[in-house]
């Protein structure tokens, strides 16, 4: 039996969240309707337990600088730690990954004509992390491995809607070519609108927001038309975050002729410190 | 025909492309700095003499010690490389943010919580042409 692709959890990443668990603030009034809110996605995850996630997120000046901008960059590695973003690292548990995979994935999406960067060394921040927090809590080892798949949306140019889709798409081909009995979520992370920076930040747009959510699920193919400036201008200059979703749900099957996929739960909140924060798990059919 | 760079039309938004990247490429390194505890205690020790062991222009420098991160962000800082000055001094996300806007940080918090800013008036740079 081959790995395959079982669902996928979308879920934006704010570090205010992390910080909130890492400090034991989840009860506050300000974060306890958030963290009542993630509660059946992680009723979820305990009922539908991944072997492995491929994570999608983004680098935030962690692991990479401006020595090295790498559009899309795999992680290879049998483990990475939590990185110190300035604050002192995360108190979570290192992130186990899954080496044969990995180079499974490389071999496959490479010769699918997507030029990945293969990374042996990474430390991960935030983006990969909360989403872990989120779904899991705080368990003294993360119960699955983890690969981590970082892509630029920090430095532009960064890769268009319809690229990622398309990388989603090679994905779930290397997943399903992959001889080995293993359930495989793929999970696509931040967002959603935020603007972190210049006198229009705290820029926050439920209309958009709720727009892409319905179109993440029913035409993902439009919404990976929509252009950079449109996910800016709307959904702040940090909204851009958004084009990982669409590597998540190019993984799924209806995206490669088969059936769509089932929602098993949405979210939307405002707000996680300067952002709006969404979440959605869409699961494979299973006939 | 040159390139396209439709987000230019964006009002009080700095987008960190190429450009900006090569613009700000010590400012951002000097900050990547900040990543370890034993630099951070050493930039907070000796702040002008930290910073002159970066080749950051008098500007970048005046502007990290003046903490203006609109400034730094024009100068080819990015947020999440600028954070982690912010971080060094012990301030929030929201902290940082704010300083950047017409709002003090409660005021700014406050502003997220009622559903942060809208979008309505604060999509092109002409929307912005009699802002007070």
């Amino acid at each position: 039996m081959s790995a395959r692709i079982t669902g996928a959890v979308f879920t934006s990443h704010v570090p205010a969240i992390g910080v909130a668990m890492d400090l034991g603030k989840t009860a506050e009034p300000y974060w306890q309707p958030l963290f009542t809110g993630y509660e059946p996605a992680r009723s979820w995850i305990q009922d539908n337990p991944p072997d492995a996630v491929i994570l999608v997120y983004n680098d935030h000046a962690n692991a990479f600088g401006l020595d090295m901008v790498p559009t899309f960059a795999l992680g290879m590695s049998a483990s990475y730690e939590p990185a110190d973003e300035g604050w002192g690292p995360r108190p979570v548990p290192s992130v186990k990954g899954h080496p044969a995979l990995s180079a499974h994935i490389a071999h496959s999406v490479i010769q699918q004509d997507f030029d990945l960067t293969l990374v042996n060394n990474m430390p991960v921040d935030h983006g990969l992390t909360v989403p872990l927090s989120i779904m899991f809590g705080q368990p003294d080892a993360w119960p699955c491995l983890v690969i981590p798949l970082a892509i630029n949306v920090v430095q532009y140019p960064v890769p268009s809607g319809r690229r990622c889709l398309e990388l989603g798409k090679a994905i779930r081909r290397a997943v399903e070519s992959f001889d080995d009995d293993l359930n495989v979520q793929i999970w696509g992370t931040g967002g959603m609108s935020h603007q972190l920076q210049g006198p229009r930040a705290g820029l926050i747009n439920t209309d958009f927001d709720n727009a892409f959510l319905d179109r993440i699920v029913t035409n993902p193919e439009a919404q990976a038309a929509m252009p950079h400036v449109d996910y800016v201008r709307e959904a702040g200059s940090e909204g851009i975050e958004l084009v990982m979703w669409l590597v998540a749900r190019g993984a799924l099957a209806d995206m490669a002729g088969g059936l769509p996929p089932r929602e098993a739960h949405r979210l939307y909140h405002v707000p996680a410190s300067n952002t709006a924060v969404g979440q959605l798990i869409l699961e494979e059919a299973t006939d | 025909m040159g390139l396209d760079k439709p987000y230019l039309d964006i009002p009080g938004t700095t987008v960190f492309d190429t450009e900006q990247a090569a613009a700000g490429y010590w400012l951002n390194q000097f900050c990547m700095s900040l990543m370890k505890v034993e630099n951070r205690e050493r930039f907070l020790t000796d702040e002008p003499g930290y910073l002159d062991e970066w080749a950051m222009t008098g500007t970048q420098k005046q502007g990290v010690l003046d903490r203006d991160f609109n400034g730094l962000i024009a100068l080819g800082g990015n947020i999440y490389f600028l954070a982690k000055i912010g971080a060094t001094d012990g301030q929030s996300y929201v902290q940082i943010v704010s300083s950047m806007t017409e709002n003090d940080a409660i005021a700014h918090a406050e502003m997220m919580v009622n559903g942060g800013r809208s979008p309505d008036g604060n999509r092109y740079l002409h929307e912005w042409e009699n802002r007070v």
